[in-house]
């Protein structure tokens, strides 16, 4: 980024984050009049789950929980809450929610960036590969490969890495994000947390995997006949250099808006990977809470990605113009 | 279950080991800790550990004592007395007295507990002579009362933390104070519980165990392999899938234990509701009846883990089960006669009328005894249709708006019929909004008499004659089909030991538990 684009860069990040506002607003509207359309409340589950229940205490529920008041007003103090930015307290937990969250932010962003780096430094090997060397051997193999890996639920690719890691060979752990029962410390705490992450990370970038693959090659391909490259060849730059700076830098471009798109669930978490392995992410918080009808709690986390997800926006923006100048923000 | 007689005595044994962190699974992350205001067994399963009960229940579901170390119940079923252990302090140090217990029954089980409002209904009085002794004074006798007394039906809280609080959202209901053999230590949600020793339990010499770590593995499949591959030593409460089993059968590896649910005592059934045409009709509802292979559904759905059921109170409650109840054995011609005579003839292409079965997502049993009765009413031309919401919409459509045909689910019928069959069936529990009271709208006068004569009979030969009685009845209306009393199975490693088995195991404490060292 040179100098002069400095100020450009402030000014947009200033226009951008006013516009954040009436958008987050707009979906904590959205969300909360959408979940009025669930059957049956937090207290109805409450009491089926405890198997027995009776009128009086439900309706005393109801009424601690401020379920007994009427939508319009329920909806007031949502809104004000939210312009406060209090997420709220989950009567189910009997916690509040942004602990909640927060407790579970870490598991969430630890296992998403590993499996999301993973898929898009692969995803980038791969695609060079292919397009180096299309329709020969190498890209037929990459081919099937990315496509069988897309192919298969990541649930069951994740069940069978477990069947085999953990249970026969007894490599790496099955489930959790450390080992409970000892208290580890640096170095070994790291080297623990690793070997609990390796198994959820690399099942889930199997489902990123192929699209970067493809969408590398692709951009590749196109970029190998245009005019710039042709350039480059006539001055005499060798093949590698070819494919890594002239290719390769532009056919980041469209990585990176398909990797903008996907930064948003990174937040929303894996619901399915991190129930296989028992991973105490927000994805899974995020769907009990619906099984639970503890809205206060969805709502929370909703509103808390919705503000991340635009945050994220902004910034991949800014990314863009950085690896290509001629992009104007 | 003979297959597995020699497995279920390799859980128990005589000599601990003293040591070790215990790693248990159960099926399901509580809410919180706190069984004493909300009876979800996933609660009761870790609580149970912490905090204590008056008495604990044994292999044949008979009161042996935990706080209290005598009960007393006056002839005249009036007067009902604990002495209470002496020298028992909370976690945090304080005594635990009489005034624990007096606290706990007239704020928390009389007013918050489901169960406890019936339970302890009839208690007018509550007297503590000195510290160690409670008098309970009742309006009229509560022949069940003792039933519901343990762990899990009546846990008890610490007085000094929780009066003058509000119970229900009390702080210690997430980190609790108790008199168990284990202290609480930490709970990360979302990944597990930590207990460790209490170092001054009552019962000197246990816990064996150096602590426990509860973990949560919400996926079945997972938890299969965690105990497989070691991670977990003992997996609570059926946790693990009935289609799995067949894994764990090498008795030199893995044990099972197939009593500590009995205390559950669980039926599961489908319900009509009786309120729409054609099931208003008995007739409608005998030939249903007919038509269910309870011992093809048993095998297929449940792989042979549990009973057939032939009446609303399993035979694990042996105490009042009659066997002696009109069955209907599977028979498709008496089926379609009775339907005739109803006035449901089979128009020109076999087909009668169509119902809707409904049961909530999460189970699959539930969801393959939907398609089982799918098929057996389909013989005799009743056409179904298979509706399956998550609980919370289940719950509505069943127990609020009552729009429903046929319910598969299961319950738990609790040790005494009083307070765990009797709602099933009550005129005066058709609550609507309520889940698991009167669902299927059945109304019996007769019954309701005899129900309400058994609650407060002290007599207990009269008692059994009456709860007889009721079974018959609610056999012959079949308001609901009792389909299966599926068995509580715990599966461990064969390190896994306990002194004692117990009738309400799951929520037993663990103080006589140990881990054979690692070969």
């Amino acid at each position: 980024m040179t100098r002069n684009r400095i100020p450009a860069v402030a000014r947009f990040l200033r226009r951008r984050i006013w516009q954040v506002v009436p958008v987050v607003f707009g979906i904590a509207l959205l969300n909360f009049l959408i979940l009025q359309l669930a059957p049956g409340d937090v207290v109805d589950v409450l009491a089926g789950e405890a198997g027995a229940a009776t009128p009086e205490y439900m309706a005393q529920l109801r009424a601690s929980f401020g379920l007994d008041r009427p939508l319009p007003v329920q909806l007031a103090y949502y809104l004000k809450n939210t312009a406060m930015l209090d997420l709220g307290f989950s009567f189910r937990q009997n916690m509040p929610v942004l602990q909640l969250i927060l407790e579970r932010l870490p598991a969430t962003l630890l296992l998403m960036i590993a499996a999301m780096g993973c898929a898009v430094v692969s995803g980038v090997v791969l695609g060079v590969i292919s397009a180096r060397f299309v329709h020969r051997a190498a890209d037929r193999a990459v081919s099937v490969f990315v496509l069988v890996t897309y192919a298969l639920p990541t649930f069951w690719l994740g069940l069978m890495a477990i069947v085999l890691f953990s249970a026969r060979l007894g490599w790496l752990p099955s489930s959790g994000m450390t080992d409970i029962g000892a208290d580890l410390g640096g170095f070994e705490y790291l080297w623990d947390v690793a070997r609990h992450t390796v198994l959820p990370a690399l099942s889930l970038a199997t489902f990123y995997l192929a699209v970067y693959t493809k969408l590398v090659r692709t951009a590749m391909l196109e970029y190998f006949g245009a005019d710039f490259i042709r350039t480059a060849r006539a001055k005499g730059a060798t093949e590698t250099r070819i494919t890594l700076f002239h290719a390769l830098r532009n056919a980041l471009l469209p990585l990176m808006t398909m990797l903008g798109l996907q930064l948003g669930s990174i937040l929303s978490g894996a619901v399915l990977v991190e129930s296989v392995f028992s991973w105490p992410g927000l994805g899974r918080l995020a769907f009990e809470s619906i099984l639970a009808r503890d809205f206060n709690l969805l709502l929370g986390i909703l509103l808390f990605s919705s503000v991340m997800v635009t945050i994220l926006n902004i910034f991949v923006d800014v990314v863009y113009a950085v690896l290509d100048p001629r992009i104007e923000l | 279950m003979a297959g597995f007689g020699p497995a279920t005595a390799q859980t128990v044994g005589d000599t601990p080991v003293r040591g070790g962190i215990l790693n248990a699974n159960i099926q399901t992350e509580p809410v919180g800790l706190n069984s004493a205001i909300n009876p979800t067994m996933f609660i009761g399963e870790v609580a149970s550990k912490i905090m204590e009960g008056l008495v604990a229940f044994d292999a044949d579901l008979k009161p042996v004592p935990a706080l209290a170390t005598r009960w007393d119940v006056s002839p005249d079923g009036l007067t009902v007395s604990f002495d209470l252990r002496k020298g028992v302090k909370w976690h945090d140090g304080k005594d635990f007295t009489a005034a624990d217990v007096e606290f706990t029954l007239k704020e928390v089980w009389q007013k918050l507990h489901p169960f406890g409002r019936s339970a302890f209904g009839n208690v007018t009085e509550v007297e503590t002579p000195n510290p160690h002794r409670i008098v309970l004074r009742l309006s009229a006798p509560a022949p069940y009362l003792l039933s519901y007394i343990n762990a899990y039906g009546a846990q008890l809280l610490p007085k000094h933390l929780y009066e003058g609080t509000d119970i229900v959202n009390n702080p210690y209901n997430l980190k609790p104070v108790g008199t168990g053999p284990f202290v609480f230590k930490e709970w990360v949600k979302g990944s597990h519980i930590r207990v460790e020793r209490n170092p001054d339990y009552w019962q000197k010499g246990q816990p064996y165990l150096d602590g426990i770590v509860f973990r949560f593995i919400p996926d079945a499949a997972a938890r299969v392999v965690a105990l497989q591959s070691g991670e977990v030593d003992v997996s609570v409460g059926s946790a693990l899938p009935a289609t799995s089993l067949g894994q764990f059968g090498d008795a030199s590896k893995y044990a099972f234990n197939l009593i500590e649910g009995n205390y559950l005592a669980t039926i599961a059934f489908a319900q009509f509701n009786v309120r729409n045409a054609p099931l208003s009709d008995k007739r409608v509802r005998q030939a249903l009846a007919h038509l269910i292979d309870k011992d093809a559904l048993l095998k297929v759905v449940y792989l042979g883990y549990g009973k057939v059921a032939t009446g609303p109170v399993p035979s694990s409650i042996a105490n009042y089960y009659t066997s002696d109840t009109r069955r209907y054995p599977p028979d498709p011609e008496r089926a379609a006669q009775l339907l005739d005579e109803a006035g449901y003839k089979a128009d020109a292409n076999g087909r009668r009328f169509k119902l809707r079965i409904i049961t909530a997502a999460g189970n699959t049993q539930n969801a393959r005894t939907a398609e089982f009765i799918k098929q057996a009413l389909g013989k005799v031309g009743v056409d179904v249709e298979i509706q399956v919401p998550d609980f919370a919409t289940f719950l509505r459509r069943v127990f609020t708006e009552q729009d429903y045909d046929l319910m598969v689910s299961s319950m738990h019928r609790m040790p005494d019929p009083t307070l765990g069959v009797q709602r099933i069936f009550w005129t005066q529990n058709i609550r609507k909004g309520v889940p698991w009271t009167n669902g299927s709208g059945y109304s019996n006068p007769r019954l309701d008499a005899i129900m309400e004569q058994a609650a407060r009979e002290a007599d207990e030969t009269k008692r059994k004659a009456q709860i007889r009685e009721w079974q018959q009845i609610v056999q012959e209306d079949v308001p609901l089909l009792e389909l299966v009393e599926p068995q509580w199975y715990t599966v461990s490693t064969v390190r896994f030991r306990k002194l004692a088995l117990q009738g309400d195991g799951l929520f037993s404490n663990w103080a006589d538990a140990w881990l054979e060292p690692k070969k």
